[in-house]
């Protein structure tokens, strides 16, 4: 095919009965995976945060790597929309001429002001750290080292007052910071929620609801994520040090801390209730009322999308974990199994809404299917399609991998707020 | 700090020639031009579709795409025309292939062959932009790139445009598209570069019929401003608040 007959959405899309001719999936997988990322990053600071503000003791080890993993996630929840976009040299723009009653122009200051705000918590916390590695590396040789002594000067910030006055006023900032926070990554979640639910013209989207499901699965999958990262990161620490047989702390050898996980996967069953109970009831209200769109919402929902909808998101990602997390006599081994489908349910969520909301014609007389590009053979399918999805997957652990060279989330000696 | 008469006279000479000097920036305008300049205040661009005069040829669809830079077989348009067919057994046959831009020849829609003694009524419904007085893709565009003018028409700025695709999503008529050039949102504009001129849209000039006709909403004597204002006339998808500016003639309950 020429290039310029190449129309946007053509190469995934197959149409069924009677659909408008400019009728696309313009949103594809990329806009599902810019709700699961930003879900993933609120989530996990909002874990982080109920150790912080609300004092949850349980919570500390896996409170303080789950803020330094929202950070990883951060700059990963805008990767996806680049992706997206048709000109994205011009993302800048939303910065620029950012125009208000457009939900997504309120991106650009929300993410900025959210990113602002974990940065911040995270250097209160870390800054004793940074300072005491500012002085430890004075007396090591080496290039590396110098290079990261200089690093960790920068840190700081010309910050180097480790009194005890000090340390406090840090402590009492970080708190501010995290209660702040919370608030603000439920915005910065809920209004993802809220670009879908204000479009009028989506049957399956316009929904006041849409927010505030969107803010509890986040919760749920950001909790879940953490979790998961945070067992198969301890867990392989205790594994190598095992296989060293050299010095081993005592609390490296035992690997998980049971307590933790309990008190976590208390939090992410209340979330998990909470988004199924609301998911359930727009469901219920939408055949009740039955509005105009109800017969094809009906035989996208019961019929094409069934087992997307009750089998892979209900069924798997939300009812399976359920029962496995709350059958007494949980293992850890279990816990992880739980936790992935937690992780497949909110991902077959966001799916269901966005790709399950162009599965159907503005004309409410034809369907649309979507074909998900698997090979990419342009820049397009790639941006669209299997790999380019992958790619926002596995940036996150990336990035923390480099954040946490510099910024470790797994030291007890660090942060003690 | 001391200051002489003289001096005052002198900074107050020269401060006033300096701020003076933008203002030779501005000329004086004509009581024509000033009235040219604020937007056509007397001009609001409306549209008249009357279904029954439309045969469903596809010059119009022909036209437009010949008007703008949207190949003719790139599947996107920004006008198409739409078959409505109901049977006896009520079922109700919709299609546009290819937006109608080949007329409508074959009695075969979808894959299913319409036998002519069981059409019970059949009609034609040319589709554009309904350029909205309260247009949800405007509303949504993130950066403002696509905007309402003084006289109705929501036109695209190309050089600002993003490509989000969030006006794609918001407009209930399914009228925009990616334009496969040049990467933006596109979507029928009343041909605007011609109407400005005095000229009608192209799918106007195209149609042989009569069925598609542009109006000044704000001139009573308008030949089409009459019809719309005195005869019974419909807009597509009221229920979604956008207040429609083209208006149908014989618009059936089928029609999407």
């Amino acid at each position: 095919m020429p290039e310029d007959l190449i129309v946007h959405g053509i190469e995934w899309t197959i149409k069924e009965l009677f659909v408008y001719p400019n009728e696309y999936i313009y949103w594809s997988i990329q806009i599902v995976m810019y709700p699961f990322m930003t879900g993933l990053v609120a989530g996990a600071f909002v874990l982080s945060s109920l150790y912080h503000v609300f004092g949850q003791r349980e919570l500390k080890e896996i409170a303080q790597f789950s803020l330094v993993f929202s950070l990883a996630l951060l700059p990963v929840a805008a990767v996806p929309l680049l992706l997206h976009l048709q000109q994205p040299l011009r993302a800048m723009n939303v910065l620029l001429t950012p125009h208000f009653t457009s939900a997504i122009a309120a991106f650009g200051i929300v993410f900025t002001a959210y990113a602002l705000i974990v940065l911040s918590e995270i250097w209160f916390i870390y800054r004793e750290y940074f300072v005491a590695q500012y002085h430890a590396l004075r007396s090591v040789d080496g290039l590396f080292n110098s290079f990261r002594r200089m690093l960790y000067g920068a840190l700081t910030l010309g910050a180097r007052d480790v009194s005890e006055d000090a340390l406090a006023v840090d402590h009492k900032a970080a708190k501010i910071f995290a209660a702040v926070g919370i608030p603000v990554a439920c915005f910065l979640h809920g209004y993802a929620g809220f670009i879908f639910g204000s479009v009028k013209a989506n049957a399956l989207w316009m929904s006041p609801l849409m927010p505030v499901i969107f803010i509890m699965s986040a919760v749920v999958s950001g909790i879940a994520l953490c979790m998961l990262t945070y067992i198969v990161i301890m867990e392989w620490k205790a594994f190598r040090r095992r296989r060293k047989g050299g010095m081993v702390e005592a609390s490296e050898i035992k690997g998980v801390e049971k307590d933790v996980i309990d008190q976590s996967a208390r939090y992410l069953l209340g979330f998990l209730v909470a988004a199924i109970s609301l998911e359930l009831l727009d469901l219920i209200f939408r055949g009740y009322t039955a509005m105009k769109s109800w017969d094809i919402l009906r035989s996208v929902m019961y019929g094409k999308d069934f087992v997307n909808i009750f089998v892979l998101q209900y069924g798997i990602g939300n009812l399976l974990p359920l029962i496995l997390l709350l059958l007494p006599g949980r293992t850890l081994k279990r816990t992880v199994l739980a936790l992935l489908l937690v992780l497949f349910g909110v991902f077959m969520m966001r799916w269901n809404v966005v790709i399950g909301g162009q599965a159907f014609s503005l004309s409410f007389s034809g369907y649309m299917h979507y074909h998900m590009p698997i090979i990419p053979h342009s820049m397009e399918t790639y941006k669209e399609g299997l790999f380019g999805a992958l790619t926002v997957i596995i940036l996150p652990f990336v990035f923390f991998w480099i954040i946490d060279k510099f910024v470790p989330s797994m030291r007890s000696d660090t942060g003690q707020t | 700090m001391s200051c002489s008469r003289r001096d005052f006279l002198k900074q107050g000479l020269g401060s006033t020639l300096v701020s003076a000097l933008p203002l030779s920036a501005f000329t004086f305008l004509s009581s024509a031009e000033a009235r040219a300049a604020v937007a056509n205040a007397n001009t609001k661009w409306g549209f008249l579709v009357d279904t029954t005069k439309c045969v469903g040829c596809g010059f119009c669809v022909e036209a437009c795409k010949t008007e703008y830079e949207i190949p003719r077989d790139a599947a996107v348009t920004r006008t198409w025309v739409e078959r409505y067919v109901v049977t006896k057994d009520g079922e109700t046959h919709i299609d546009s292939p290819d937006g109608g831009i080949d007329g409508f020849t074959s009695n075969v829609i979808g894959e299913e062959e319409i036998d002519p003694e069981q059409v019970t009524k059949a009609f034609f419904v040319p589709k554009l932009c309904n350029q909205c007085d309260n247009p949800a893709c405007v509303q949504v565009c993130p950066v403002g790139a696509t905007y309402q003018t003084d006289d109705g028409v929501v036109l695209v700025d190309r050089d600002w445009c993003i490509g989000c695709g969030y006006c794609l999503m918001a407009c209930p008529y399914g009228v925009r598209f990616f334009h496969p050039k040049y990467k933006v949102a596109d979507k029928c504009n009343f041909c605007y570069h011609r109407i400005m001129k005095g000229l009608d849209p192209a799918c106007v000039q195209s149609c042989a019929f009569g069925a598609r006709r542009i109006a000044n909403l704000k001139d009573p004597e308008d030949p089409v401003t009459k019809i719309i204002t005195t005869e019974r006339v419909a807009v597509l998808k009221d229920e979604y608040g956008t207040k429609p500016n083209v208006f149908y003639i014989g618009l059936d309950a089928n029609v999407r």
